[in-house]
């Protein structure tokens, strides 16, 4: 009990701080600071909860016990993470990505495909798409081929759609521009329409990131080796080792968030002429 | 308007034609090996025939699926086991339940978040770094977890729908209630209008085109969710609990079935918001 | 049509199909333009000031009547790279530096590395823009900005310039310089220049000829050649010939109105 009251105390000072913080001049450190606390009050507060009331670990395993498994089971947990990260998520996001990208360019110069695949496409990216994982399974079995097939079926539409999009985006007077200077088809879209395009690409690319590691991850409920991060999931929650459950999802969340994280460097690199970026 | 249309039937066409073409290629196989163990030779136009009806087929040719949609509907009592609308109707009353949670904890943290200074910072990032998870991976554990507490049934897929609807309505308030420029706000401040006020007469109503656009996709996560919520369930009932059946026994008439209502219900359920939003924004004077 | 014509228009007839029906935008244009002049289009909007520069650029095609561009179709001049134009905004590329801006043209019409740093630095110097050649364009002010990109116009060496309302979103004392130093570069370059602007004082102080357009259907009211000395300080404006030339387009202006 005592652990509880003292957690929610912690979490009244750390959120009583924060709002003084955020009151306060907007520095880089309280920019950085402010949600930091209260990731750790998060914590702190889960923490509390959990051995102060007694809540039995097949429920909810308090934050320190992930902590020490995921500390002991690093070789399952890295094994894992190459089989659905690396080999699935990773090559399917690759050729998905750059598939669509490929396609993008080849049907922009054709208003009337685009016309109709635009639609179409936005269509689709609609759709629960996940739902084609037991039929890819199905035709390439259970390794992480499979997984890299629902990872390219997944990411290819949003990418499709953004970037058809984003090559629309110059405007009338730069295109007028292009064509004083009488530049070639080639010429406009290098210089002109794929700069230009580059915020919706990599906006494409961003959505496509979390995209991936959601198809690999279940596209392994429909059948895998005995080894990825979707597997260890459905294994261990039928045993009630919720430990390692959560250890697996630190794993998938700490990978989810480097993988958009490294597309938003990249693409802060990229388009830093765009407003949002300046 | 016209050109659009054709160009998009064009490309359904040009859809419909590779799938049959891939029907066929990918159900040969399996026909030439019945025929080399029967010690028969087959001609082309009989292979072709018989690609087109398996029972259980690599890639299920687009009639086949339709018609299992028409037997599976029309033809079986709503109330059986194995009626598609029946299943249909399951994963679509976790679909709303989620999407209504989901969509109310979005808007009610957005406000919240426009206007206190220390939620937008703290909540915030994580609000964005909740999404870089793929939560989808949780659901089994969701699912199992809250039946050892003793809930079951309609409310654990519910959450994970919740869950995945509430991020795009949050982002997407956020941004529709701070649509309001400096000169408007302004203007609120000159007559002495409370937070309250501005909320009501100026914040809410820029947001609506912003609410909407982001309810589309929270309505296609929610049934994202709601399908993958059933897998574990050990396969029950519901759209998802189809998929997952029909991979166990390799029924893919039944799997493609199953995806081309889910996709049929995700289609009609955006457009209800999308007419819902034409109808609004109208009145508002918004749309022209 | 004499030795040193530029462009010459004869007929030229333009007529846009839209929606609500047709638009006679350009109605029997007659006009040729010398080498070396300075020709301003002025007019109420809707008079097809723009869309003539457009046509001379090749941006529009007419549906009647004959242009000639340095005695070729419109058309050819474009592709033989005959022109600079300047657009109303600066359309700077943002992900480009201004010297990048200015290389753009130079790149896509194949000059060599040397030559192109050459020419962006000789243009940028030519709009005072010398020290800010690595800045990008959102640091600079909508003034710079207009500059670098008539830079950019003239980093090729096209004899004529096609200006179309350059100066119309910056604010009275910015656009005096730029009209002070547009003047200068003109005397020291040679071009010939095709000015649209909806600004009476602005086109009698640049130009050598003023064509005052009105609108529905939209046709020259009138071609005033102007008295003024070729140089002209700021004070020329309060001067009794800048004032006449002055009331003349006004009275141009107001002519074309009155047929409404």
């Amino acid at each position: 009990m005592i652990w509880a009251i003292a957690a929610i105390l912690f979490w009244v000072g750390a959120w009583a701080l924060n709002v003084y913080l955020s009151r306060g001049k907007l520095t880089k450190r309280n920019k950085f600071l402010i949600p930091l606390l209260f990731g750790v009050t998060i914590l702190v507060l889960w923490e509390g909860l959990v051995t102060g009331l007694n809540v039995s670990p097949i429920i909810l395993p308090p934050p320190s016990a992930v902590a020490a498994k995921f500390a002991s089971s690093i070789p399952i947990l890295w094994q894992d993470f190459v089989q659905t990260f690396v080999k699935g998520a990773l090559s399917g996001y690759i050729i998905g990505c750059g598939s669509a990208f490929i396609l993008a360019i080849l049907i922009d110069r054709s208003p009337f495909l685009q016309r109709g695949l635009l639609p179409v496409g936005n269509f689709v990216a609609a759709l629960p798409v996940i739902g084609i994982a037991p039929i890819l399974v199905m035709w390439f079995g259970f390794d992480w081929q499979s997984k890299a097939a629902v990872v390219v079926v997944m990411v290819f539409f949003p990418m499709l759609v953004n970037t058809v999009q984003g090559l629309t985006q110059s405007d009338h007077m730069q295109r007028d521009l292009m064509k004083t200077y009488s530049a070639n088809y080639w010429q406009s879209l290098l210089k002109l329409r794929l700069p230009a395009a580059m915020p919706f690409i990599f906006n494409g690319l961003k959505i496509s990131t979390t995209l991936a590691l959601i198809g690999a991850i279940v596209a392994e409920f429909f059948g895998s080796p005995i080894k990825g991060m979707g597997f260890r999931i459905t294994t261990e929650v039928g045993r009630l080792a919720l430990d390692m459950v959560w250890a697996e999802i630190v794993v998938a969340a700490l990978a989810g968030s480097a993988f958009y994280g490294i597309m938003a460097l990249i693409e802060k690199i990229v388009t830093f002429w765009h407003p949002s970026q300046r | 308007m016209m050109k659009n249309l054709i160009a998009v039937l064009t490309v359904v066409f040009a859809i419909i034609v590779i799938w049959y073409g891939a029907a066929f290629m990918m159900n040969k196989q399996w026909t030439l090996d019945q025929a080399e163990r029967a010690g028969t030779t087959v001609t082309t136009s009989e292979v072709f025939k018989d690609t087109m009806a398996q029972e259980r087929p690599q890639l299920p040719a687009p009639h086949q699926v339709i018609s299992e949609i028409w037997k599976t509907t029309v033809e079986k009592k709503i109330t059986s086991k194995r009626s598609l609308i029946y299943h249909a109707g399951i994963t679509l009353s976790s679909t709303s339940l989620g999407f209504l949670m989901g969509s109310l904890l979005g808007i009610t943290l957005a406000i919240s978040i426009v206007h206190s200074r220390a939620m937008d910072l703290s909540v915030m990032p994580w609000i964005i770094a909740s999404q870089t998870i793929p939560i989808l991976a949780v659901a089994p554990m969701i699912i199992v977890v809250l039946n050892a507490v003793g809930i079951s049934g309609l409310v654990p897929k519910a959450m994970i729908s919740m869950y995945l609807s509430f991020f795009p309505v949050a982002v997407g308030m956020v941004k529709g209630l701070r649509a309001p420029d400096t000169m408007q706000l302004d203007l609120m401040k000159t007559y002495r209008a409370s937070a309250w006020q501005t909320l009501i007469k100026l914040r809410l109503p820029s947001s609506m085109p912003y609410l909407f656009t982001s309810l589309k996709i929270a309505m296609a996560a929610s049934l994202v969710g709601a399908i993958i919520g059933e897998l574990p369930t050990g396969a029950v009932a519901g759209l998802g609990a189809r998929l997952l059946a029909g991979s166990y026994y390799g029924q893919t008439i039944q799997i493609w079935s199953a995806l081309i209502s889910a996709a049929v219900l995700a289609a009609v359920l955006v457009m209800l918001i999308g007419v819902l939003q034409n109808i609004t924004l109208k009145r508002m004077g918004m749309l022209r | 049509m004499s030795e040193n014509s530029v462009i010459h228009a004869e007929k030229l007839n333009l007529v846009f199909q839209t929606n609500d029906g047709s638009v006679h935008a350009l109605k029997d244009i007659d006009l040729t333009i010398n080498k070396g002049d300075f020709v301003s289009f002025i007019g109420p909007s809707g008079c097809g000031k723009t869309t003539f520069l457009r046509v001379i650029a090749d941006l529009e095609q007419p549906t009647g009547g004959t242009i000639t561009v340095n005695g070729m179709t419109p058309q050819q001049a474009r592709e033989a790279r005959a022109y600079g134009y300047v657009f109303q905004a600066s359309g700077l590329y943002p992900w480009r530096t201004i010297a990048g801006n200015i290389k753009l043209p130079l790149e896509i019409m194949g000059y060599s590395k040397e030559e192109q740093d050459k020419r962006v630095e000789q243009v940028l110097e030519l709009v005072e823009l010398g020290s800010f050649g690595k800045k990008y364009p959102w640091q600079l002010s909508g003034g710079m900005q207009q500059r670098a990109s008539i830079a950019r116009a003239l980093s090729f060496d096209a004899d004529i310039l096609l200006m179309d309302e350059p100066f119309g979103a910056l604010d009275e004392i910015v656009r005096d310089h730029l009209n002070e130093q547009l003047l200068a570069l003109w005397a020291r370059t040679e071009k010939t220049i095709g000015f649209v602007t909806h600004s009476i004082p602005e086109a009698v102080y640049l130009s050598t000829k003023i064509v005052v357009m009105s609108p529905r259907p939209g046709r020259i009211a009138d071609v005033i050649e102007s008295p003024l000395p070729k140089e002209r300080p700021l004070e020329i404006r309060d001067s009794k010939e800048f004032l006449e030339v002055a009331a003349r387009v006004r009275d141009g202006l107001r002519a074309g109105h009155l047929d409404d």
